[in-house]
């Protein structure tokens, strides 16, 4: 039998290939939260003072409702063919099927992120007044909170009416804490007004206790059929 | 058991008058005069809905650890040794000094092994696929009880603070993202058409209870509006005035209990009925040669 990693690793680079190939995620991801900012643009039309405090929302809510794109169509792929079905009964860890998925979420959801935030930039003419590395940081463990759960609940919505429906009525609860830490702990670095140090940590908390509780339990749902 | 139910009811239906005329004679507050009489709903539902949703908390991780006897095992060993460190650790002086003003050790001792207790009884008194039926049962009524908080909530507020909702206050929004939780749970359950929903659900009340400490965190620095609790909080309340709000909270419970129990009653059923129309439906084809295999049917308890 492989190792853990390397079977992790196996599907990773399957499921960026077929990525890379289709680009269907990513398109749509790209072009929906273009929208979604464009429409904010003519919804608001603040000044430069008062965008740094309502952007830090529009950001996230922009990315959390792309997220849920490439989040729906993480497991749709593996239903053709039966794919799940073969996983299921192969010997491999079903938790190696899980960090493989949501580490390619990770990725993709991170590459949009970095395509979409210098348009962010120049429609709300942005200046970072805090210290602006710290917005990596917040970046990084706010996608990772976003995407680890949106995996998780992905897999449970498949065995559901209304699949695409679900996922968004399950994740987006849970993700409150999370999506309070990535907006307030953006606004704070952007105005420059309160340090982010505590965002920062309930966010590294979330990812922790998140990541533990969907490792814990998705043998589970994996295997609910 | 059966027999007990209506007169349980009388007594609720009793209890809840009486709750109502107290509520009415109670003394009037100095400062918000009649408004505050409100909390004498607002808070026993508030009490009312979280127990709930703890017991179904307590459920559905009993119905996860009970798939393997292993981790039956090690949630129970789990379980024991968090009541033995709650017991114990809130009289360590260093532990005692973190607590919040006006919280007593021993209160939290006492939490601690009530926990411990509960997880136990609901093991012994819900068996396998009954833990499922009582977390089901507890999430209902409990988004209802909630339910009634988040509309009181507003209702006292507006006079008395003068706004309906205060955004960012750390129990507000920590209510409020509890009841979306069990909305969605319930949602969950609603839409899903596997025949392990129950698994499922389950998983998703173990999110929730994650979530809700990392609400109270998240929020943490923000100056809380509520008024402080008026019991083991440092707030202070008139005896009469907390005499009447805990046989408030008494006729409260009484009624949850009851509309527990006919739920819990009603959802067992439903399973049973399901369960004979699976088995009806699996004997089908067999109909014509063999007739008779439908009296063995055991349809619901209509016969009996």
């Amino acid at each position: 039998m492989r190792s853990f990693w390397s079977i992790t690793l196996a599907t990773l680079t399957k499921d960026i290939r077929l990525e890379w190939r289709s680009k269907d995620a990513l398109n749509a991801m790209l072009f929906f939260s273009l929208l979604v900012v464009v429409i904010f643009v003519f919804s608001f039309d603040p000044l430069a003072e008062e965008s740094r405090h309502i952007v830090g929302g529009l950001v996230w809510v922009a990315f959390l409702f792309a997220a849920v794109v490439a989040l729906n169509q993480t497991w749709a792929r593996e239903l053709r063919n039966q794919v799940l079905d073969a996983y299921r009964v192969s010997p491999a860890p079903a938790n190696a099927l899980f960090l493989a998925k949501a580490l390619g979420n990770f990725v993709l959801v991170s590459l949009l992120e970095a395509l979409m935030a210098p348009l962010f930039v120049i429609f709300y003419n942005l200046r970072v007044l805090g210290p602006a590395w710290q917005l990596i940081p917040v970046a990084l463990l706010g996608t990772w909170a976003l995407v680890v759960n949106g995996t998780f609940f992905a897999a449970m919505s498949l065995r559901t009416r209304s699949r695409e429906l679900m996922l968004p009525l399950l994740l987006f609860p849970v993700s409150i804490p999370a999506v309070l830490g990535m907006v307030a702990g953006t606004t704070n670095i952007l105005t420059g007004e309160n340090p982010a140090h505590f965002y920062i940590v309930l966010l590294l908390t979330y990812d922790v206790v998140f990541t533990t509780a969907c490792l814990a339990l998705f043998e589970t749902v994996l295997q609910a059929e | 058991m059966k027999r007990a139910f209506p007169i349980l009811a009388v007594l609720t239906a009793f209890l809840l008058v009486c709750a109502l005329y107290l509520a009415w004679t109670a003394p009037t507050d100095a400062l918000q005069g009649d408004v505050y009489r409100i909390i004498y709903y607002h808070v026993p539902s508030a009490w009312t809905a979280f127990l709930l949703f703890f017991i179904n908390f307590l459920a559905s991780v009993q119905y996860l650890a009970s798939a393997k006897p292993s981790t039956q095992r090690a949630a129970k060993w789990i379980v024991i040794a968090i009541g033995i460190v709650g017991f114990i650790a809130p009289f360590i002086p260093q532990v005692r000094q973190q607590l919040p003003v006006g919280m007593y050790p021993s209160s939290v001792a006492t939490t601690a092994l009530i926990i411990t207790a509960l997880y136990f009884l609901i093991g012994r008194y819900f068996p396998g696929q009954d833990l499922d039926v009582l977390a089901v049962t507890t999430a209902e009524v409990g988004v209802v009880f909630c339910t009634i908080v988040l509309i009181t909530g507003p209702i006292w507020a507006r006079p008395v603070w003068g706004i309906w909702w205060a955004p960012g206050d750390i129990r507000l929004t920590s209510t409020l993202v509890l009841w979306l939780i069990y909305v969605s749970y319930l949602v969950l359950r609603r839409f899903s058409d596997s025949a392990q929903t129950q698994k499922l659900a389950a998983v998703l009340a173990v999110f929730g209870a994650l979530d809700v400490p990392l609400v109270y965190f998240s929020i943490w620095f923000f100056r809380t509006q509520h008024p402080q609790p008026v019991i083991g909080g440092g707030g202070s309340i008139d005896p009469g005035m907390l005499r009447v709000l805990l046989i408030n909270w008494g006729a409260f419970l009484c009624f949850a209990f009851l509309v527990c129990w006919s739920r819990f009653r009603l959802e067992k059923l439903r399973r049973e009925v399901e369960e004979a129309e699976a088995l009806e439906s699996l004997l089908e084809p067999a109909g014509p040669a063999a007739p008779s295999s439908k009296a063995n049917v055991p349809l619901g308890r209509g016969s009996q």
